[in-house]
């Protein structure tokens, strides 16, 4: 499992009828890894995630994780994934503890890491609340506690803090910076905000119109910024969307 | 070992759909005591010996004399020899009203009003009057719509009472036995009816809807994400409905037994066989529904166009042996149609294995091709 990257994304294509959603991206994530997807609306980050996820299947190219394809290695691949989609609810009238519980038995996770989670994402409190009371930011966090419920070897987020106000995206960073440092995991968050890719991730991919137009650190990303359309005044920081705009004319969030 | 079996996925997922469905009181209502509700409304309305009323417009003559109302002889006589009542009706207008009691056959009150012609079309189109009386030479002259069974009804009991010859109605060959026995009441054939209804209604809302809910908020998605195993998320959502439609019906035969002493009369196994085939094929038809579609809308119009021809077509309410001929034998293909006689059989008249094992049957192995139909085409996100 070790001698391969954790994931390899080889020229890979998908269209949906006349859309060409992903067009010809390749990727490799070696062990340990966060990853950012960084693109606007529309650019197939989703649809790149849904094909690591062995939801999608790419119509040309290859996806492999831990050096093995998605076809014949399901059940396998299923145990060392852990994700978050956008905009899942959750059963209104089960709890959280109940939720957790329905999946934790998927993986067939005892008590004892059960109650870990609920800690980590801070739902200790919400335990006997149904989900459809939880807010907006509890409910990502009891997301995120399930995608990492079974301590996959990859996360894979989708917007995880899309709609939510600034203090309960920071919760959710925080749970991301402990998993980080635990060195165990390797993740792929999809974002619009640069901000949390700047945050969270050693490793930005700029997407755009299913093509990657640039990737590398943070500090790599904006070093090859030639020249900062701005005034000469302007002593601020480069940051994403300035090297977004460089890029394609147009901002991260239009 | 108990741990083991605490956190088994299949006991899981049970356990997650049962607490949805009881923590949410519409479920409790629209599943049970809605229908005990329906059966005791019906079952009253239809059972009780009560006043049948029949209003009849009283025209001078017919049509192409419309003048001065008066009621005519034969009308005037009987309105002495039956002690006919003047009195004001809820509109302030004057009406003569005759009370014909009868221990077997009910009290049937004839309202008789007079006005003009044009004015009796109008309150008959309105569907206020049930034929229209006229005299024309001392002769009766009856208008009514003979397509509807209320105004012949009217015109039979109001002809025999008035006579052809004379007030006093000939008397009749033959005797009126009237027959309350369980089993041949309305309420006997309205509560296997209902049974199997609320086995259709709730497998396929309870199926169908929740799979495509489910799929269109993503759950669906995210659980096949995890090495869950589908057969086990099918599994749990159909006996849940099943362990629910048992509750469902077992509530309402008990209520059924308790108010209108409707026992089983046929073979309980047979019963629970056909009732458990009936399970099956809804439960498959849920499935094959929800295959595809991740728009609660469309589920909604998909649930609809099944359920409701067959609500109206199976004879749930009324016997469908009104439809016409030809159409007969389809609606007889149809599953609700099947379970609903199968089980009024068992219940009614006694049957067994013998004359619903092959109903039974025909709805297991329907419920297995349409659930393996279902699962070919069925898409998880």
């Amino acid at each position: 499992m070790n001698d391969h990257p954790v994931i390899e994304v080889r020229n890979v294509r998908k269209s949906f009828k006349a859309v060409q959603a992903v067009k010809g991206i390749d990727l490799t994530i070696p062990s340990g890894q966060f990853v950012a997807l960084l693109g606007p609306n529309g650019a197939g980050k989703t649809t790149l995630v849904e094909m690591v996820e062995g939801i999608q299947k790419p119509d040309e190219g290859e996806i492999l994780i831990f050096g093995k394809p998605w076809k014949g290695n399901e059940k396998y691949l299923r145990n060392l994934i852990g994700l978050s989609l956008q905009e899942t609810h959750f059963i209104d009238k089960l709890t959280t503890f109940e939720t957790l519980r329905l999946f934790a038995s998927f993986f067939s996770i005892g008590k004892d890491r059960r109650e870990e989670v609920l800690n980590m994402v801070g739902l200790e409190e919400k335990r006997k609340a149904y989900v459809v009371n939880l807010s907006g930011g509890q409910r990502q966090r009891l997301a995120l506690g399930i995608a990492i419920l079974n301590q996959p070897r990859i996360l894979l987020l989708d917007e995880p803090t899309t709609g939510l106000d600034p203090n309960a995206r920071r919760e959710i960073w925080d749970i991301l910076l402990k998993l980080k440092a635990g060195r165990n995991t390797s993740m792929i968050l999809t974002t619009h905000y640069m901000e949390e890719a700047e945050q969270l991730c050693d490793y930005i991919v700029i997407i755009d119109q299913g093509r990657i137009l640039k990737e590398g650190s943070l500090d790599e990303l904006l070093n090859g910024l030639p020249e900062l359309p701005t005034k000469p005044s302007d002593t601020r920081r480069a940051t994403l969307d300035d090297l977004f705009t460089f890029l394609t004319g147009r901002h991260l969030n239009d | 070992m108990i741990e083991r079996i605490a956190n088994h996925p299949l006991l899981q997922l049970f356990l997650a759909h049962i607490r949805e469905l009881v923590r949410e009181p519409g479920v409790i209502f629209w599943g049970i005591v809605f229908p005990i509700l329906m059966s005791l409304g019906l079952g009253v309305a239809f059972t009780q010996k009560k006043e049948v009323v029949s209003r009849i417009a009283v025209v001078a003559s017919g049509p192409e004399k419309a003048g001065q109302p008066s009621p005519g002889g034969r009308l005037s006589a009987l309105f002495t020899t039956r002690h006919a009542v003047l009195e004001r009706n809820s509109q302030g207008e004057w009406v003569r009203k005759i009370r014909v009691a009868d221990g077997k056959l009910g009290t049937t009150i004839f309202v008789f009003s007079e006005m003009k012609w044009e004015e009796a079309m109008v309150l008959l189109k309105r569907g206020t009057l049930n034929l229209v009386y006229g005299e024309t030479a001392g002769m009766p002259r009856y208008h009514f719509d003979p397509m509807n069974p209320d105004a012949q009804l009217t015109y039979l009991k109001l002809s025999r009472l008035i006579g052809t010859d004379g007030p006093a109605p000939p008397s009749t060959a033959g005797d009126v036995e009237p027959l309350t026995v369980t089993g041949t009441r309305y309420i006997d054939f309205l509560v296997p009816g209902l049974i199997a209804m609320g086995v259709m209604m709730s497998s396929l809302w309870g199926v169908s809807y929740a799979i495509i809910e489910r799929r269109s908020k993503k759950l669906l998605r995210r659980m096949v994400a995890t090495p869950m195993r589908r057969s086990h998320f099918l599994l749990a959502l159909i006996s849940v409905r099943v362990l629910m439609n048992f509750v469902e019906a077992g509530l309402l035969f008990l209520f059924a037994w308790l108010v209108f002493g409707i026992t089983v009369q046929g073979s309980v196994a047979a019963l629970l066989v056909l009732f458990a085939a009936g399970n099956f094929v809804f439960a498959g038809i849920g499935i094959l529904t929800a295959s595809r579609t991740a728009k609660t809308e469309v589920g909604n119009g998909l649930i609809n166009a099944i359920s409701m021809p067959m609500m109206v077509l199976s004879g749930v309410f009324f016997s469908y042996h009104n439809f016409p001929e030809w159409s007969i034998a389809y609606i007889r293909a149809m599953p609700l149609t099947m379970l609903a006689d199968g089980l009024r059989s068992i219940m009614t008249v006694g049957a067994g294995f013998a004359q619903v094992g092959l109903p039974a049957l025909v709805l297991a192995v329907t419920g297995l091709v349409l659930f393996t139909a279902g699962m070919k085409m069925f898409r998880w996100h």
